[in-house]
């Protein structure tokens, strides 16, 4: 790594790594806020108890800064500590959906050019989930945030189908609107219900064989796009991203594998 | 409090449409009945308990009738010729159903006149079981003294009964008024209530009656310990509402959500289904002396805020309307509106005060029930909980009956301890901070509040009209509501609707709407 942020006291100058520690208001002072509840009474044994906690999550120089009781036997902590030791940045390497975001007219441009047809897209909240703010904030014609959903693009199809769809039945949906995109939204991801729901639908996915034939994207507050990958869709968004970072995405996607296919039949 | 100059004639001409709307609907639906019903009035003539397969009995009954195309006839009389003609009870009569031993269409027959008239009579005896409770809850009123509004409402959500009342009696004890126990995913669109104790749910808990049972008890406990009377509320709406209202009724809950415009659209449950549903369930909730709650604030969570402002009031009109047919006093619909407007519009907090202001002028009587915000919420807890304080600002100011505590990890989990006790103690020091607030200013007249409350209220008026030309079922297929659609045939449980036969006999309509005449007088 060439760039490096400036140098500390008792930093090896010739290391390669790169640590970053929490910043309260001085560079590597490490500080972090912190707050619990211990199923404790409140009181001088309830504090050292914090204390201890965050000892043991690695803060040193723990203070409480508030404790009160919730209720007879449980207490809430307000505590700030020190992460001395930080971690070594260059060794951080995430996958983001790495696509270049347009603007719904340059999307519509995009897919009028490149495919002169319109894009179907099908989206569901899936499994017993019954929330569909997710869904809604990316294909409403509303959108979200001031980002227009999908159903205002011109060059975009879409079909909501809302919440508590069933996997088997998204994908029969999916075949009979002949979609080229899937989106799927998980909102509920109380004991990692959403995962085993997106695991079940990858898995009928490639039980009929269609997987291939549509690109597969999962968003929801816990969503990453590594997680999505992990969990076999071909992207992941989670939360701060609005309908044209999804379309941008599978513009850009399906413009590639279009073009894939354009060479393949050329060869 | 501060009022504003709002148009009554405007007023006027929304209720007398909104009228002809409740109207239209029941003369439509009238001749049927549902399973639901039917479910619900086994339920209080005391069928109880699930078979080998955990298949509640009230749905063996029914199931039994409807195989047999009679269930038209209702429930009540069959019963009724059942014990008349075997001699045995109504529950033994069901488990015999369930054993395969008792077909009740192969019983001799009995006299209609005297089914009729012991169906009259064993219904008395539900009633007085209702009674009871409404007798207890208002002593215990009385004794306690009521509380002051708004009435803290705090959710509790772990999917476990018991990790349930853990928290909930933590809420009581931080100041929580009313404990609300969220349901499970899914639990609104089973056509059967699940039975006993449950401890596994996701994003909330089982509503069955032993839940409900365990959960009064723990509130009645907690609340004797601190010398206030701590409300319970759970949710009727979904497939089975009117036999939820049956179990709130028994077990003595005090709020209950009933709306099925909300589930027509947030549930797509069939719309002639669950407003038959609807009709009933509320007469239940209106002779137990519950309040119900209705969920227009949801509409602000698909459609926009600011845009959609009217349909809240034009449904809180409908509702209205529906729970006065249903004998419903006014004091006991709690109608529900929301904060949900973006932060970034300027004056967002002028005009969210204007709209609940109106609100509660327009429905004086009724315990409004307020939503907080949760379309906005980010996981930035610190902005959050911010925006949770301009809502309690609102609630205070415009004297809501029922302030549901925003949560400043909305959007990020189901509430921690924690979370809750800091939203009690945000509400609470908003109430203590602007107590007479609102005695000791008041609004401009034509100012930017008095604008937006009469545009909303135009808007309501001219949808109302146009709802009266095409029908409530038009309007919902239109997409009216929340920007969603559905349709008259489409959705969940249209297949649990019943032609009513000439002979049909529900004795808990009359007797229900009878009560709750009683009590008004």
């Amino acid at each position: 790594m060439k760039h490096r942020i400036p140098e500390h006291e008792g930093e090896d100058a010739m290391s390669t790594q790169h640590r970053v520690k929490p910043y309260g208001d001085t560079m590597n002072d490490g500080r972090v806020q912190v707050s619990f509840t211990l199923p404790v009474p409140d009181g001088d044994r309830a504090v050292e108890a914090a204390r201890e906690i965050m000892l043991s999550m690695g803060l040193t120089d723990p203070v409480i800064a508030w404790h009160e009781a919730l209720d007879e036997g449980f207490t809430f902590f307000v505590a700030y500590g020190s992460h001395e030791k930080g971690i070594d940045y260059s060794k951080i390497k995430v996958q983001t959906v790495d696509v270049h975001v347009m603007s719904m007219e340059e999307t519509d441009a995009m897919i009028r050019e490149r495919f002169g047809r319109k894009i179907k897209v099908i989206g569901a909240s899936t499994g017993t989930d019954a929330h569909t703010v997710g869904i809604d904030a990316i294909m409403n014609m509303k959108g979200y945030a001031g980002h227009f959903g999908l159903e205002r693009y011109d060059m975009v199809e879409t079909l909501n189908l809302g919440s508590q769809v069933p996997n088997e039945e998204f994908i029969r949906e999916a075949i009979a609107f002949d979609a080229d995109v899937m989106l799927v939204s998980q909102t509920v991801t109380q004991k990692d219900v959403h995962i085993q729901n997106v695991t079940e639908l990858v898995e009928l996915l490639e039980a009929e064989s269609v997987r291939e034939r549509f690109l597969l994207i999962l968003g929801g507050p816990r969503v990453t796009h590594e997680l999505a990958k992990e969990l076999g869709c071909d992207a992941g968004f989670g939360p701060g991203k609005y309908a044209d970072d999804v379309a941008s995405y599978f513009v850009t996607e399906l413009d590639k594998r279009r073009q894939a296919e354009e060479n393949l039949s050329l060869t | 409090m501060a009022e504003l100059r709002i148009n009554w004639d405007k007023v006027a001409k929304a209720r007398e449409a909104s009228s002809a709307i409740a109207d239209d609907v029941n003369d439509q639906l009238s001749r049927f009945t549902t399973v639901t019903v039917e479910r619900s009035v086994a339920r209080l003539f005391g069928i109880d308990g699930v078979d080998a397969f955990d298949v509640p009995l009230s749905n063996i009954v029914v199931d039994h009738l409807k195989d047999k195309n009679v269930l038209g006839e209702g429930v009540a009389y069959w019963l009724a010729q059942g014990v008349l003609s075997s001699g045995l009870s109504q529950q033994e009569l069901a488990e015999g159903i369930a054993a395969g031993d008792v077909d009740l269409t192969r019983l001799e027959h009995a006299d209609p006149y005297a089914c009729s008239l012991w169906a009259r009579e064993h219904a008395e005896k539900a009633l007085d079981r209702i009674r009871d409770n409404k007798r207890f809850r208002n002593e215990k009123i009385e004794q306690f003294g009521e509380r002051p509004s708004p009435l803290l409402y705090a959710i509790v959500a772990t999917g476990n009964i018991y990790e349930d009342i853990v928290q909930a009696k933590a809420a009581a004890r931080q100041g929580a008024d009313v404990i609300a126990v969220i349901r499970t995913t899914g639990q609104s669109l089973l056509d059967y209530v699940p039975y006993g104790a449950t401890t596994e749910g996701f994003g909330g808990t089982m509503a069955t009656q032993e839940n409900f049972r365990l959960m009064r008890a723990a509130l009645d406990e907690v609340g004797d310990d601190l010398g206030r009377y701590v409300r319970l509320c759970n949710y009727c709406s979904g497939l089975c509402m009117p036999e939820i209202a049956v179990m709130g009724a028994f077990e003595r809950l005090d709020v209950m959500l009933n709306d099925a415009l909300y589930g027509i659209l947030f549930r797509d449950i069939n719309m002639q289904r669950t407003l038959i549903d609807q009709s009933f369930s509320r007469m239940v909730n209106g002779a137990a002396g519950i309040i119900i709650n209705t969920g227009e604030d949801n509409y602000l969570t698909t459609a926009d805020a600011w845009e959609a402002a009217h349909t809240v009031l034009a449904s809180q009109f409908i509702n209205e309307q529906f729970a006065l047919r249903a004998g419903m006093a006014e004091e006991q619909m709690g109608l529900g509106h929301a904060f949900e407007m973006n932060p970034e519009l300027e004056n967002s907090f002028v005009y969210e005060l204007a709209q609940a202001q109106m609100a509660r002028q327009i429905f004086p009587k009724a315990p409004l029930k307020y939503m907080p915000p949760t379309k906005y919420m980010t996981g930035n807890i610190f902005r959050g909980h911010i925006q949770d304080a301009l809502f309690n600002a609102v609630t205070v100011l415009t004297d809501q009956r029922f302030l549901l505590l925003g949560m400043m990890t909305e959007a990020i989990h189901t509430p921690h301890m924690s979370d809750r006790a800091l939203a009690i103690e945000n509400a609470q020091y908003i109430k203590r901070a602007m107590a007479d607030f609102s005695s000791e200013i008041e609004y401009k007249e034509g100012g930017l509040m008095e604008r937006r409350a009469d545009q909303v209220l135009s808007e309501a008026l001219e949808l109302l009209e146009n709802i009266r030309v095409d029908g409530l079922f038009h309007a919902i297929e239109m997409g009216l509501f929340a920007g969603i659609k559905r349709r008259p045939t489409g959705g969940k449980g249209l297949d649990g609707v019943i032609a009513k036969s000439e002979r049909y006999d529900n004795p808990f309509v009359d007797l229900f709407l009878a009560e709750q005449k009683g009590e008004q007088k």
